[in-house]
């Protein structure tokens, strides 16, 4: 293969445009089905970002990473994967777990502060989030080269941030899907900051798809607020991956509209200017502007989505506002499959401790 | 086991032993994978691997990039996805690049999941030095893996045990750290293989004794037997124990030991401050207080980075060092 067909487009792949105008050939354009569901979870997944930033304001969530404005990506990862493929999310992806069918509350554990993951990684297929960055791009090869190994027809979507892409495992995870082949499809949302630090100052490369092109990657930059967009590239990406043309590198260029987290000051890094400029290419108007005019979304459609989103986040509400007081026993329960010696000694310390508290 | 014509067991090195751990493990179990750098048709730079990818094929024991982050990341994905991963880092100071992977998701995945996701992960770490090897090829770093919880951290000293622990270790459901010598990598031993050795978790005495005890791990194990014998020979009866399994920790063993005694001296090349010595030494005198004639000390390196290969004698505990450290124990006669 030559360079020339590693290197991604020049301009991000987009099908639709703000105005909700398709801007490729119609039969670029996912099925109105597929468009439908999508913009379906678009709605659900605006409703969740919004109920989980209020639910921080009453604290009943320590923290949330908001992926408003990026729903798109959030969504297109989820919808693109068959039952047997894997999902490998960041701490801002929220959405896309539970796209995948995974209830919001137990996706929420970790950021309320329960316990560090919520659901079952294996029975989901869904890796646990957690925050070091990057590290979860190569758990991702290992657990997609496992399934090759065991002729298993399993694609890994693995995702991070740009900031991410900086980080060493980035690198060593891209090469080693290369080399051994690994059917995952590297999805960087690439929204323009980590934390305070703009893209400028993480790389200068053309863009981020690029950095697929020193370890034999295919690169691929998709318009990430255009939900069709990112269902067909990412959807041709999962395809390659599985019909065993090795890993596949995807830039969505996309913003995040709120800050890094609740406990984070966007306003000393960027101005209200820039905000506003992303503001008219918000992912659910343009899905929304398209699909009315073809005249797939009516009122009765768009009411419906509502409601099901409005479900989802009364159940967040039930769920979180429910005070759970996790059992100090498990501290000790999980850290080996048996407790050592000293662990047994340290959960009687803490017993009994705990019992003479109740006693007093 | 190779029987030699006058019907003993034959020799065989530690190497040899851990090559035979992997070969029998890996046979027994499919889903067993050894990778690490140069591990492949090389056979280990110590030839720990050798001959495993011919046997077994290049999806089961091969060379990854050379990337040890990339190397431990990669495992937890498989052991993720059913495998049991055994990866060489291949040589002690090597392994630091990976230690992001190994403390923050190795040692913390069943933790992180609740017990459903298991890392049944086996980290060989050729460690230690007294080899002349050059700056980095020496390191003892096991302080860094035993003060994490959620890891198993062995370091056996002798050639039954290096057969038996590495066994241990991949059949363990959770995360082991290998700890081998490579200074005794190529000691030999008569053994028979099949005869079990107590297992992960067990101290062993390996020497018996009535004045003090020895603790030791490691490549402080030969060196404690060797200071017993000199000890022997002046009259002074010393007890050696090997601690084996530095975590999970055998107090009852070891304490049981230095209670025999009254005294003890724990041995250990590794820098010495906030060291695995120190921790010993803090949990012997915690739980032995009332039986303790002296105060228990420690041998150790000297907390400086590891020395060159014309210095590290000065550096590594020696059997003066440890008679020395025996004789300052309080003794009536003195
Ligand atoms: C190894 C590591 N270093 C630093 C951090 C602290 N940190 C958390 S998020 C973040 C920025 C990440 O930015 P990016 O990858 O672009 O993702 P985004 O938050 O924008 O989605 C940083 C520096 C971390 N989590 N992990």
């Amino acid at each position: 293969m030559s360079h020339a067909d590693l290197l991604p487009a020049d301009v991000p792949v987009q099908l639709i445009d703000p105005d909700g105008r398709v801007t490729a050939s119609a039969d670029a354009l996912p099925s109105p089905e597929a468009l439908l569901r999508a913009h379906e979870a678009l709605v659900i997944g605006r409703r969740i970002n919004d109920q989980a930033y209020a639910l921080v304001r009453q604290g009943r969530l320590a923290v949330y990473p908001s992926s408003h404005g990026q729903e798109a990506c959030e969504v297109a990862a989820t919808l693109v994967l068959e039952q047997q493929d894997w999902l490998f999310p960041t701490y801002r992806d929220t959405v896309s777990i539970v796209s995948r069918g995974v209830d919001p509350v137990e996706v929420l554990v970790l950021l309320k502060g329960d316990w560090h993951s919520g659901y079952d990684p294996v029975a989901t297929k869904v890796a646990p989030q957690a925050t070091p960055l990057a590290t979860q791009l190569l758990h991702a090869v290992g657990v997609a080269h496992a399934a090759t190994l065991r002729g298993e027809d399993t694609v890994v979507m693995a995702m991070c941030g740009d900031g991410a892409t900086s980080e060493g495992d980035f690198h060593e995870a891209l090469n080693f899907a290369a080399v051994f082949k690994a059917p995952v499809v590297f999805f960087v949302q690439n929204n323009e900051f980590a934390i305070s630090v703009p893209l400028a100052r993480q790389s200068v490369a053309p863009s981020l798809a690029h950095k697929g092109v020193g370890y034999g990657v295919r690169g691929q930059r998709v318009d990430g607020n255009d939900v069709a967009a990112l269902l067909s590239v990412l959807g041709a990406a999962v395809e390659a991956a599985r019909s065993g043309e090795g890993p596949q590198l995807v830039e969505a260029h996309t913003y995040r509209m709120q800050a890094h987290t609740n406990a984070d000051d966007a306003t000393r890094y960027r101005t209200d200017d820039d905000v506003e400029a992303w503001r008219s290419r918000d992912p659910l108007l343009r899905s929304a502007a398209y699909l009315t005019a073809q005249g797939l979304l009516t009122d009765d459609r768009v009411a419906e989505m509502d409601e099901k989103a409005e479900q989802v986040a009364a159940a967040m509400r039930a769920g979180l506002m429910a005070d759970v007081q996790p059992d100090p026993q498990e501290l000790f329960q999980h850290v080996y499959a048996e407790p050592t010696p000293q662990l047994r000694e340290q959960a009687a310390f803490l017993a009994e401790e705990l019992s003479r508290e109740d006693a007093v | 086991m190779a029987e030699n014509p006058a019907g003993q067991h034959e020799k065989i090195t530690m190497a040899q032993a851990l090559n035979r751990a992997l070969r029998d493990a890996m046979t027994e179990d499919d889903s067993v994978l050894m990778f690490g750098e140069d591990v492949g048709p090389l056979g280990g730079v110590f030839r720990i691997t050798d001959g495993l990818t011919a046997e077994f094929g290049e999806n089961r024991c091969f060379d990854t990039p050379l990337a040890e982050s990339g190397i431990v990341g990669m495992a937890v994905g498989l052991a993720m996805n059913g495998m049991r991963p055994v990866v060489e880092m291949q040589f002690d100071a090597f392994a630091y690049p990976a230690f992001e992977q190994v403390v923050s998701h190795v040692a913390k995945l069943r933790n992180r999941t609740k017990g459903k996701l298991a890392m049944p992960i086996t980290i060989r770490i050729p460690y230690a030095g007294g080899i002349g090897g050059v700056e980095h090829h020496c390191d003892s770093s096991e302080a860094y893996y035993v003060h994490t919880p959620g890891l198993t951290v062995l370091a056996p000293a002798t050639v039954a045990d290096g057969y038996a622990m590495l066994r241990a270790a991949i059949a363990s459901p959770d995360p082991v750290v290998v700890l081998e010598p490579k200074k005794l990598y190529f000691s030999k031993d008569e053994v028979d293989l099949e005869v079990p050795q107590p297992g992960i978790g067990r101290a062993v005495v390996r020497r018996e004794g009535t004045d003090a005890t020895l603790i030791a791990y490691g490549t402080s194990v030969p060196l404690a037997l060797e200071a017993a014998d000199v000890a022997a020979a002046e009259g002074r009866s010393l007890q050696v124990v090997d601690v084996r399994s530095l975590v999970p920790f055998d107090d009852e063993t070891v304490c049981a030991a230095v209670r025999s005694t009254g005294r003890a001296v724990v041995v250990a090349e590794s820098a010495g401050f906030a060291s695995v010595a120190s921790e010993i030494t803090a949990r012997v005198t915690e739980r032995c207080f009332h039986h303790l004639a002296a105060p228990v000390r420690r041998v150790t390196g000297f907390d400086i980075p590891y020395p060159p290969p014309k210095l590290e004698r000065y550096h590594l505990p020696s059997v003066d060092r440890i008679l020395d450290a025996v004789d300052s124990l309080q003794w009536d006669d003195a």
